[in-house]
């Protein structure tokens, strides 16, 4: 019965100080299920793709079968996509990185400020995160970025120089235009959010030790900014290493292999060449990266937190 | 040499009018302190002094130099948070050395600077610490120091004590006093505990509603109160104030019977009063003691008695629906529900006005104009 249950654990109130080895006795059963679920969700997968990884696995060429050793490795790790792809990973993440944060913070310092209209400002500069990636790859695609049609072709049109054809000439730099344009957004929020809720009397005490605009910004907000900048270069990171829409939608990769990133290369293996086990070769080298960048990045911010 | 002056200053916000046309004089190395009630404005005048609050109307100057205009780095004070707003981030040390440091002092110099105030308030050792690494009352000694450091002409509190516990803010209250006397410095201080005010300030500005209801010493607000907010708000129980009316009227007394029937002759000047007039008797708790038996007085009985210890505070009801605490010694033996009698002597009340003005006394008050002298400069 539950009530004598109740009834049973009432006494303990009485002895404060013998609870806490208690309490971690008993809630191990209650804790259980979840951690199963969340193991079993990750596990999983991911012992599959480390099995594909090790076997011999094309759709192309159902006869063949069989363990490969390290050969799907082999192949991938000698083949120089992978390092361009690599590369590319790297360089879009650093990128949309530095634009997203350092846009970011200036944009959060404008928008803390009291102006006119500030209330619809803030609402416009929010709603490219709500636009899903493949229509904003699109739009930039096909309205901003056309040679022809685009808005960005028309303006230089008009000031007399020749428009320019970003997806052919500078691929991987219009592809993080878009993706730091989406993930702006985000950043903002996040920073000023951090800003508005810097003390009040703190910024006032810095007003009457003389600092101006400058001062205030590079000694009293930046420094309070430290940790909302350190999540948000944490979560965009998580995100952008899987970057994958907008580069199917706007270059496919190319030309050559200019714009393709790790997602992109599984892609392309796993789904194009119809190479299970060379893809999941592939997906366990991004696990390993993706680990490296969080080994490195939680060690960062966490000594930013514990300050 | 610092003097404040407020001329009609004026605050606005929106339509609500937060100060409503201040004058006030602040000499130089005067203590002054701002009381009143909760929202009386005394944060809106401190903030308008500093400059972090726009002047709406009126001027505000400091030795004589019109500084409604002037940025609050530019008007050399220095303010003392309530939340101590110290910078999270820095080092005790480079708290106490930013306003130096964006001034373009050299590193030396501010490190000189910085060692000695730290000297003054005891925080050499605290001096790499973190704010966050600190307790309550060593944050508040670093945001006192913050401000020393830049050697203001006048120092600014609001509340800066109120985050403290009751020993702590003794203590502090103390060390400010004393900081006062040492640094030689013009100290606008801002509170709602009149056990601050009164013990600190040379001079005590009470406000309310955005005006001021009177400005005096310690003293001169305690005997001398202009009205009855006054009356009320200094003093602590507050003063029993009772309805009564005039009987007579004298050359330097006017004579007041109280609903309990009692008759009490005031030293007052009598003014426009005429026998029948409406008046409020004010008397203190601490003026009242317990009679004995067979003396003239206001005769109750004990509902509530407060022991402090040293004190008791003997709430009394008397006749008519009259409460009257009175203050009595810590060992007389009073219980509640006892009847006692409580003599009223006239020289020891104050006699208000229908319109809530005191009727001016015969006589002043020895204390009351006493201010602390200022000391000296010996250098
Ligand atoms: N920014 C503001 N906008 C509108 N009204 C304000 C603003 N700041 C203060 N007020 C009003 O001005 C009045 C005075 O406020 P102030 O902060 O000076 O009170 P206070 O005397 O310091 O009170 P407390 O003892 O509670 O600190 C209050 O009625 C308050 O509501
Ligand atoms: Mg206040």
């Amino acid at each position: 019965m539950p009530s004598s249950a109740a009834l049973g654990v009432a006494p303990t109130a009485n002895a404060p100080a013998r609870r806490p080895a208690r309490r971690s006795l008993s809630t191990l059963p209650f804790l259980a299920p979840s951690v199963i679920v969340l193991l079993l969700w990750m596990i999983v997968p991911l012992a599959m793709t480390l099995h594909f990884s090790f076997i011999r696995y094309n759709l192309l060429n159902p006869a063949l079968g069989g363990f490969a050793g390290w050969s799907n490795y082999e192949f991938l790790l000698t083949d120089p996509a992978l390092w361009t792809a690599l590369a590319n990973t790297l360089l879009l993440v650093g990128w949309v990185l530095v634009i997203t944060v350092g846009l970011g913070t200036l944009l959060a310092v404008l928008f803390d400020q009291d102006f006119p209209g500030r209330g619809i400002a803030r609402l416009l500069v929010i709603a490219p995160f709500f636009v899903m990636p493949t229509v904003s790859a699109l739009i930039w695609k096909n309205l901003m970025m056309h040679p022809i049609n685009g808005v960005m072709a028309f303006v230089s049109r008009s000031l007399g120089f020749t428009p320019v054809d970003w997806f052919a000439e500078f691929p991987l730099t219009s592809v993080i235009i878009i993706v730091a344009w989406q993930w702006l957004p985000f950043a903002l929020l996040i920073l000023l959010t951090a800003i508005q809720s810097l003390d009040h009397e703190q910024r006032e005490a810095a007003r009457m030790d003389g600092a101006g605009p400058v001062s205030m910004f590079v000694f009293i907000i930046l420094p309070h900014l430290g940790r909302a900048i350190g999540v948000v270069v944490m979560i965009e990171t998580i995100f952008l290493l899987t970057v994958f829409a907008e580069i199917l939608v706007t270059t496919s990769g190319g030309p050559g292999l200019a714009t393709t990133n790790l997602a992109f290369l599984i892609y392309m293996r796993a789904l194009l060449e119809f190479d299970v086990g060379g893809a999941s070769a592939g997906g366990v080298i991004a696990i390993v990266l993706a680990n490296i960048v969080a080994f490195f990045l939680v060690r960062a911010i966490a000594r930013n937190l514990a300050t | 040499m610092a003097n404040v002056s407020l001329r009609e200053v004026r605050k606005d916000y929106g339509s609500f009018e937060a100060i409503k046309g201040v004058s006030l004089d602040v000499r130089d190395r005067e203590f002054v302190v701002f009381v009143g009630p909760s929202g009386c404005g005394k944060s809106t005048l401190l903030r308008m002094i500093a400059g972090l609050e726009s002047i709406t109307g009126g001027d505000l100057e400091i030795d004589g130099r019109r500084m409604n205009e002037v940025g609050p780095a530019d008007r050399g004070l220095a303010m003392v948070f309530q939340s101590y707003a110290l910078y999270p981030h820095m080092s005790v040390a480079d708290n106490m050395a930013f306003s130096l440091r964006l001034a373009g002092v050299p590193a030396a110099e501010r490190e000189r600077k910085v060692r000695e105030v730290a000297g003054i308030l005891q925080l050499g050792p605290l001096l790499h610490r973190k704010p966050g690494e600190l307790s309550g009352g060593q944050r508040q000694r670093v945001a006192i120091g913050r401000a020393i450091v830049r050697q203001p002409k006048v120092f600014l509190f609001d509340e800066p004590l109120s985050n403290l516990d009751a020993a702590l803010r003794v203590r502090m209250r103390i060390e400010l006093a004393k900081l006062h006397e040492s640094l030689a410095a013009t100290m606008i201080y801002v509170t709602h505990d009149q056990v601050e005010a009164m013990t600190m300030a040379d001079k005590i500005v009470v406000l309310q509603g955005g005006v001021i209801e009177q400005v005096g010493s310690p003293l001169d607000l305690y005997h001398h109160p202009r009205n009855l907010f006054v009356a009320g708000f200094i003093g602590s129980p507050t003063m029993n104030l009772l309805p009564a009316s005039v009987t007579a009227v004298g050359p330097a007394t006017v004579t007041v019977r109280l609903a309990t029937g009692t008759e009490v002759a005031v030293p007052v000047l009598a003014g426009p009063l005429r026998p029948g007039d409406a008046v409020t008797l004010g008397v203190r708790p601490e003026h009242l003691n317990l009679g004995a038996d067979g003396a003239s007085g206001v005769a109750g009985e004990v509902l509530v008695a407060e022991r402090l210890g040293g004190a008791t505070y003997l709430h009394v009801r008397a006749g008519g629906g009259t409460m009257l605490v009175v203050q009595v010694d810590g060992d007389t033996p009073v219980h509640v529900h006892d009847r006692v009698l409580v003599p009223v002597d006239g020289h020891r009340c104050h006699l208000f006005g229908a319109d809530g003005l005191a009727l001016e006394r015969t006589g002043r008050h020895p204390l009351a104009d006493v201010t602390r002298a200022p000391r000296p400069l010996t250098h």
